[in-house]
């Protein structure tokens, strides 16, 4: 009968977690969405507390406390710009979390019983595996995200042949721990082991391609979860952990396919044709580009009735999503039409700059994704690109030799007009020039993102 | 062996609910998505909370090590995601 209802409340538990991703498919419902998961989550904690096993309560309570604490402080205090490194930190505490209780799993059960059954000598050595690759990767992708570590793409020769090296020796490693369960140390050198794996998977890959990375490994700790599920034989956990497994997968393939890349070049750290023969940046630039004043550039919003505006990872650096919403409600006031036009990769994770576009009260029906905002972009008097450069190249139509060849981009181009604020016309991550730089109805305002656009407001206040 | 393909059975089906639900997920929601997603993937607290109350001192180390960790995701995902889905609104 115990038993029953531990198992009907993980049951109910992981139905509200359905309910609660569920809700997340409209803005409307989704705050209500989130608190279902939440609710699940505290059933599952709660009933569990009552398991038998339990025969001390200090250090559980101590954890819950501690835990509880740093994740508040993490949830008030981190700024909507580093969104992509608090998900990537927890993306590698949850890989952590496996690897502890995968290890302690296997201590129980060899004190139980001789010889651990199969599944959870298998499903040890997964979790063990997959939540180090999970805890460095992920450690390695907020360093970069942070600064702490070079965000180039870090490649050293031999480094495919050591991967292979690392990668069989994990292999014979889980071998060894499914094998000879007993002998824990074997388990905590694959830990050891897949760690240095972690840290050498994610180290080539570079900035802009941190979209995909966070996203494989949110995959990436589902999938320590559900191994930690199979490892205790409980449905809830094997459930929640194939919901998120499944949930980064869908993002890291939405993300490589708005790159045009395979997944594996770019875990490899490899940028698609190398673009020999491309025109260097003065073929390209030489001459042809305008620069303009925050003045001229506020003549041509006043005189725009439709206005598009597309932000990137530059935005996010100057922190500049506030007087951009403030640009966008002051030419509103006056009658122009303003939306904004979102590339999936904009930013360093999926939706980025939707959640920064949001905190400045812009609302979400403004905010276009690429496919739309493309399909009218001919009627729009002025784009402002505010801080993206290569998924506005119109080289990834034109030229099929260009690294970023075939990626789809926002058409800003075939606007009448487009305004470009940027620091200078250093290249974007795929390192090549961008003849948008330099078209006809292009003008460049060089500068910081946030004092440009507060300059631009200044001068239609004055006008 | 009957237990393991009982276990497997739920991995499989919960992988199709997962790509069913989500893709229907609109970019916008992306986000709160991802950290939605860190919260109820520490549902790991489960296994570590049974671990911490044991009676080997080892598993018990192993267990509130776990605890801490799973507890971050859950408290901090859930609240994070919530103060970013609160400023979702729809234009007044």
């Amino acid at each position: 009968m115990y038993d029953f209802i531990i198992s009907f409340s993980y049951l109910i538990a992981s139905v509200l977690f359905i309910f609660g991703l569920k809700g997340l498919t409209h803005p409307r419902t989704a705050v209500r969405g989130n608190l279902l998961g939440a609710c699940g989550m505290l059933l599952a904690v709660v009933v569990t507390l009552t398991d038998r096993h339990i025969v001390s309560y200090e250090y559980i309570i101590l954890g819950l406390v501690v835990g509880g604490a740093i994740g508040a402080v993490l949830a008030i205090r981190i700024e909507m710009t580093s969104m992509p490194e608090m998900v990537a930190l927890l993306n590698g505490f949850g890989g952590a979390a496996s690897i502890f209780v995968a290890g302690a799993a296997l201590i129980e059960g060899s004190s139980l019983t001789d010889s651990p059954i199969l599944q959870l000598t298998i499903a040890t050595a997964a979790s063990g595996l997959i939540g180090a690759v999970t805890f460095w990767g992920s450690l390695v992708a907020f360093g970069k995200l942070k600064g702490l570590i070079s965000e180039n793409a870090v490649l050293f020769s031999g480094q495919q042949v050591i991967n292979s090296i690392l990668a069989l020796l994990v292999l014979g490693l889980s071998i060894g721990v499914v094998t000879n369960p007993e002998s824990f140390s074997l388990y905590w050198l694959l830990v050891g082991v897949a760690s240095v794996l972690g840290i050498l998977l994610v180290l080539p890959i570079g900035g802009a391609d941190m979209p995909v990375v966070v996203a494989l490994l949110n995959s990436y700790s589902g999938l320590a979860a559900a191994a930690t599920g199979f490892v205790l034989s409980n449905n809830v956990l094997i459930i929640t952990g194939s919901l998120v497994g499944a949930s980064g997968i869908i993002l890291t393939h939405i993300m490589c396919k708005s790159m045009n890349r395979s997944l594996t070049n770019v875990l490899f750290g490899v940028m698609g044709p190398s673009g020999e023969g491309g025109q260097t940046a003065d073929e390209v630039y030489g001459g042809k580009v305008k620069s303009a004043s925050p003045e001229e550039v506020a003549l041509l919003f006043d005189a725009a009735r439709r206005v598009v505006i597309v932000p990137g990872y530059g935005m996010a650096v100057s922190q500049a999503q506030h007087p951009v919403a403030s640009l966008a409600a002051l030419l509103e006031s006056r009658g122009t039409t303003v939306e904004y036009g979102i590339h999936p990769v904009a930013g360093r994770m999926p939706g980025h700059m939707n959640v920064l576009m949001a905190e400045a009260d812009v609302p979400y029906d403004a905010l276009k994704d690429m496919d739309e905002i493309n399909q009218t972009i001919d009627q729009v008097d002025v784009v402002l690109v505010i801080g993206a450069n290569d998924v506005v190249n119109p080289l990834a139509r034109t030229d099929p030799s260009s690294p970023i060849a075939g990626m789809p981009i926002i058409d800003v181009d075939k606007a009448k007009i487009v305004v470009v604020i940027k620091r200078s016309l250093s290249p974007g991550f795929a390192g090549i020039p961008n003849p948008l730089f330099a078209l006809d109805n292009s003008l460049m305002l060089f500068g910081d993102g946030k004092k440009m656009v507060l300059d631009i407001i200044a001068a239609l206040k004055d006008s | 062996m009957e237990m393991f393909l009982m276990s497997f059975t739920v991995f499989v089906l919960a992988i199709f609910v997962g790509f069913e639900v989500i893709t229907k997920i609109p970019p916008t929601l992306h986000t709160p998505l991802m950290s939605g997603s860190n919260a109820i993937s520490g549902i790991t607290l489960v296994g570590a909370i049974v671990s911490t109350g044991t009676e080997l001192w080892i598993t018990t180390v192993l267990g509130f090590l776990s605890v801490v960790l799973a507890t971050i995701n859950v408290i901090g995902g859930f609240m994070v995601t919530n103060r970013m889905l609160a400023m979702f609104k729809k234009k007044s």
